[in-house]
């Protein structure tokens, strides 16, 4: 019974396609270790920092089918066994639950690897629990703390992200938060502080803080794909900036990096 | 500490040691394992520089500026250096701990026509001194000289071959090196020990029969006893007495350089390694630490001063050596940590010191630090020389994993990635041959694609538009029997000369009496060869031919899966040009003193050079443009970051590449992780993930391109800025600029 239960079903879950931008065969800031990473295409997000605008399209990627994700992977199972895992990114990954809930399933049952989801976590309410068994560490990114503001860089509402972190909580899943400080976007120190607030309270599932400088490395994509790039003369934060936004987020007991 | 060598003049050199056969017959190996400690620790116990070091240090530093601004600081022309030849020579007497100079002066380099005297005396003219006219007589009229042997009886194939640079830097001018001395023995066994042994040995063969073979053994073990009193000698001129045994750690150290001195006053190698000596000198230092009469700060002090003597070794070269090594490298590699075929591990707290010279002294491309990784290697020992690779980008790895069942745990690394047992193996280097160039001849039928010139006659060019795939390896397939043949035969000329001329007295009399030879060819070119088929097999490559007919330039319809990338299409093929070439080498009928062939897939820093002298290849690499170094991908065409490359890499199999497979990886911090915890771990762990997947050697360079640049342009401000290329370490300053902006060219994997 269960054999031909294991038989069947990854099979069909081999089948389902989905798009994927690009792949990466070794990252060192995406998630523990060294990661593979699936970029994966299409987000709803229009984020002005945003560094993969490329992404945006759902359609702009690859078509692969689930066994083909995986079998890209597989040169380099053995590697990541050492020395990391693998991390879904985008885009946004949650575009496309099915396959990559499929897609993280494969990794845990193929290969035994370690899963990071990179999320913004808006549609989290298209995956259930179940769904997130695949996962061991969500990298959440949180834009900024205040509603409005959230709006207008992103183009979407706050709300659904935090209800992800309160989800998370509840199912113990481990999360390492991620906030890029940009120069008079998101660097403002009482929005900081009320970010660091929300975080601290979601206790110890927070592993640890990301304050990513942001930089202009993104821009030739945004010139290359004919957009304006609203952030163009954004200078990156210097040091002392940078170290003011981890320490409000260490007071708070938190681990910063 | 003269104290300490005072008393210890009256005490048992052997005291404490647990006894065994190392007591009655020369076996070093089993002297570690019956008395070495494993370390599992971590890099705490360490302690900084002395005062003493600091100082010491700095006196030399200014002479080293001096150095850099002339090229060479002093030459001792007026004799042919030998052991003996030179009075003691000091930095600063009343600092040193260590003592012993090649020649009478700090950095004063010495001269060694046995070489060859037209390298001598290029050499000295590059930098503006004068031959002693006396040794030109001796050279010219009374002494032949290896180089003048081999040219005796190169073939006019060898030597067009060697013009058009389809076969480069064969040690046939200079000194083969390559061959590391059991330096240990002198400290275990004193002189006297040795020298019984060199007579015994001799004496065993009183009654072989006296073929040529028997003859020439007889004549070098008479030489080796000979040069086994030199080094006493030496070492008597600097006040010491090492016809009998080291009894400290001081005296240790002391002889094991004193026996590496000896190697480098008389022979100018291309790579005078040091051998694998830290966890010998580990036992002496545990035991002395253990009586109460060294100090951690003393122990860190003896390896401190040893390793500044190693990074003053020196030798005359010429301008056209430095372009094809450049950077005066002298390869004194020492091998650290590794595994025991016991299963304990063979790193000790020495392998620290060791590493943490380059904290102490500051970066540096000498001694040749070579960390022998093995998955199972301890944590403590893995996470440090991560961190010293993050901050120093002055350490390469190779994979213990991979040669410890070929050659067991008492095995060093001779020059870059050769690795040999001590003591009982030595190899004849080849440098290379050109497998890029040899696809270019096939494609012409053996005729120069930049001179016009026939190098290889008797083959037919190809004449189609279109290059086919079977058609040109067809012709390519033949072309590697001609430039294996032509390979082998120049350096059969070339070793046999070398022991005839410039035999390695000091360095085979710490050798067992018989050992393996390995005949150690090489190829460059590589990736372009591999990439060049996977051009014509996969896209349409076209010829472009000149007025005479010659396939000067292609131009390349479609795409074409490239080396480095982890795509099996292609790696596949720079499998099989490996695996192939080393079949046509092993295929030739002799191979002098019954060498065993290996080859290499190196090319340190004459990437530069060769790519000079190739011209346009099919996978649309221009003419003139380097080559990647030893098995990298070609610069620019590894897109998919440094796990993929590394895999591709990995997947040469060391089986057919018994000499050792180079790899270069360099990334920036930022890509190897956001912390400096993350940075160590995740380093650490990319090794292990290289190691399992097979993958052979890898220098590691962290750092920023702008790092580069700006040393480009005010090198003064950069002195000890130190890049790992192919197989060594360079100063980065000391580099042409050619090969600076190769280096800075090369991919850097801002992602891995």
């Amino acid at each position: 019974m269960s054999q031909q239960h294991s038989v069947t079903a990854p099979l069909s879950q081999g089948q389902l396609s989905g798009y994927v931008h690009s792949t990466e065969s070794g990252a060192g800031v995406d998630g523990p270790g060294m990661r593979f990473v699936f970029f994966m295409s299409g987000c709803q997000f229009r984020c002005q920092y945003c560094h993969n605008p490329d992404t945006w399209k759902l359609h702009a990627g690859r078509q692969l089918t689930v066994d083909e994700a995986l079998a890209e992977l597989a040169p380099y199972a053995g590697f990541l066994k050492f020395a990391g895992g693998v991390t879904i990114s985008g885009g946004e990954p949650l575009m496309q639950p099915e396959f990559v809930g499929a897609l993280l399933r494969g990794i845990k049952q193929r290969y035994g690897l370690h899963t990071a989801l990179d999320t913004q976590g808006f549609l989290h309410e298209s995956v259930s629990d179940g769904w997130l068994e695949a996962v061991d560490l969500v990298l959440l990114d949180i834009k900024h703390s205040d509603p409005e503001r959230y709006q207008q860089i992103t183009g979407q509402p706050l709300q659904p992200t935090l209800d992800f972190a309160q989800r998370l909580k509840r199912l113990g899943k481990p999360i390492w938060l991620r906030y890029v400080l940009v120069p008079g976007l998101t660097d403002a120190t009482d929005d900081i502080a009320r970010l660091a607030d929300y975080v601290a309270e979601l206790g110890s599932i927070v592993q640890r803080v990301e304050v990513l400088p942001f930089h202009q490395m993104g821009a030739a994509k945004w010139a290359q794909l004919g957009m304006a790039y609203p952030l163009a003369d954004t200078p990156t934060p210097d040091a002392v900036a940078v170290a003011a936004a981890r320490a409000l987020f260490a007071a708070r007991g938190l681990t910063v990096c | 500490m003269e104290a300490i060598a005072h008393n210890a003049v009256q005490a048992d050199p052997w005291r404490g040691f647990a006894a065994g056969n190392w007591q009655t017959h020369v076996d070093v190996r089993q002297f570690i394992q019956l008395n070495y400690r494993p370390f599992t620790g971590d890099a705490t116990f360490l302690a900084g520089a002395s005062e003493r070091t600091r100082k010491l240090w700095d006196v030399l530093g200014e002479l080293l500026r001096q150095e850099r601004e002339k090229g060479v600081l002093d030459v001792s022309a007026d004799r042919a250096t030998s052991i003996t030849a030179h009075d003691a020579g000091y930095i600063d007497q009343s600092l040193e701990l260590i003592v012993g100079l090649q020649t009478d002066a700090p950095l004063k380099r010495a001269i060694m026509p046995n070489g060859g005297l037209r390298m001598v005396e290029s050499g000295l003219a590059a930098y503006g001194f004068t031959l002693d006219p006396v040794i030109k007589e001796v050279w010219e009229k009374y002494r032949k000289s290896h180089n003048q042997g081999v040219f005796d009886t190169y073939t006019p194939d060898i030597l067009a071959a060697r013009k058009s640079g389809i076969i480069t830097g064969l040690p046939d001018a200079y000194g083969r090196g390559r061959i590391i001395g059991d330096y240990r023995r002198v400290a275990l066994y004193g002189t006297d020990f040795l020298r019984k042994e060199r007579q015994q040995l001799f004496h065993e063969l009183d009654d072989a029969v006296f073929t040529e073979d028997v003859l020439r053994q007889r004549e070098e073990l008479s030489e080796q006893f000979r040069a086994l009193d030199e080094l006493r000698q030496m070492a008597a001129k600097y006040g010491f007495d090492i016809s009998r045994p080291a009894v400290n750690a001081r005296e240790a150290v002391q002889w094991t350089y004193f026996a590496y001195l000896a190697a480098v006053k008389e022979q100018n190698g291309a790579a005078m390694s040091l051998g694998r000596i830290a966890t010998f000198l580990d036992i002496y230092i545990e035991r002395d630490l253990a009586a109460g009469v060294l100090s951690e700060e003393q122990a860190q002090e003896l390896i401190d001063d040893l390793v500044i003597k190693l990074r003053i070794v020196r030798f005359l070269r010429t301008p056209e050596y430095d372009q094809l090594f450049s950077g005066d490298p002298t390869w004194v590699t020492e091998s650290i940590g590794g595994m025991g075929e016991d299963g304990r591990t063979l790193v000790s707290k020495n392998s620290f010191r060791f590493l943490n010279t380059l904290y102490n002294l500051g970066p540096a491309p000498e001694p040749n630090l070579t960390v022998l990784w093995s998955t199972a290697l301890p944590q403590g020992f893995k996470d440090f020389c991560a961190q010293v690779s993050i901050d120093t980008s002055s350490i390469q790895y190779e994979n213990d994993d991979n040669m410890r069942p070929l050659w067991g745990d008492d095995y060093g690394i001779a020059c870059c990635v050769s690795a040999m047992r001590i003591g009982k193996q030595m190899q004849f280097f080849g440098a290379r041959a050109n497998l890029a160039k040899a696809m270019l001849y096939a494609i012409n039928g053996g005729v120069d694609e930049k001179s016009g010139a026939v190098v290889a006659s008797g083959f037919e060019p190809i004449t189609a538009d279109v290059l086919d795939f079977d058609e040109v390896m067809a012709k390519f397939d033949k072309m590697m029997d001609w430039l294996a043949s032509t390979y082998v035969k120049a350096l059969n000329c070339i070793h046999y000369m070398h022991d005839k001329y410039a035999y390695e007295r000091i360095e085979m009399a710490l050798h067992d009496r018989d050992i393996l030879r390995t005949m150690a060819c090489g190829i460059a070119g590589l990736s372009v060869a591999a990439d060049s088929m996977s051009a014509i097999k996969h896209a349409r490559v076209h010829v472009i031919r000149n007025e005479a007919g010659l396939a000067v330039d292609y131009r390349i319809e479609g795409d074409y899966p490239a080396y480095g990338n982890n795509d099996d299409r292609v790696d596949s093929m720079a499998v099989w040009l490996t695996e192939t070439f080393m079949n046509k080498i092993k295929a030739q009928p002799y191979f002098y003193r019954h060498a065993t062939p290996t080859q290499s897939v190196l090319t340190i820093t004459s990437n530069v050079v060769y790519g000079k002298k190739t011209g346009n290849t099919p996978c649309g690499r221009r003419a003139g443009e380097p080559f990647a170094p030893g098995a990298n991908p070609m610069n620019g065409r590894d897109v998919h970051g440094f796990v993929a490359a590394g895999a591709s890499v990995a997947k040469l199999p060391y089986s057919a590449a018994l000499d050792g497979i180079s790899w270069t990886a360099s990334a920036t911090p930022d890509a190897l992780g956001h912390t400096a915890q993350d940075r160590i771990a995740n380093l650490s762990h990319c090794l292990d993930g290289f190691a399992a997947a097979g993958g052979f050697h890898v220098n590691v360079n962290v750092f920023r391109r702008e790092t580069l640049l700006d040393a480009m342009e005010h090198p003064e401000l950069y002195p000890q800025l130190t890049i790992r290329v192919s197989g060594y370490a360079v100063n980065f300053v000391k580099l042409t600029r050619e090969q600076q902006l190769d280096v800075i060219n090369r991919t850097f994997h801002a992602s891995l």
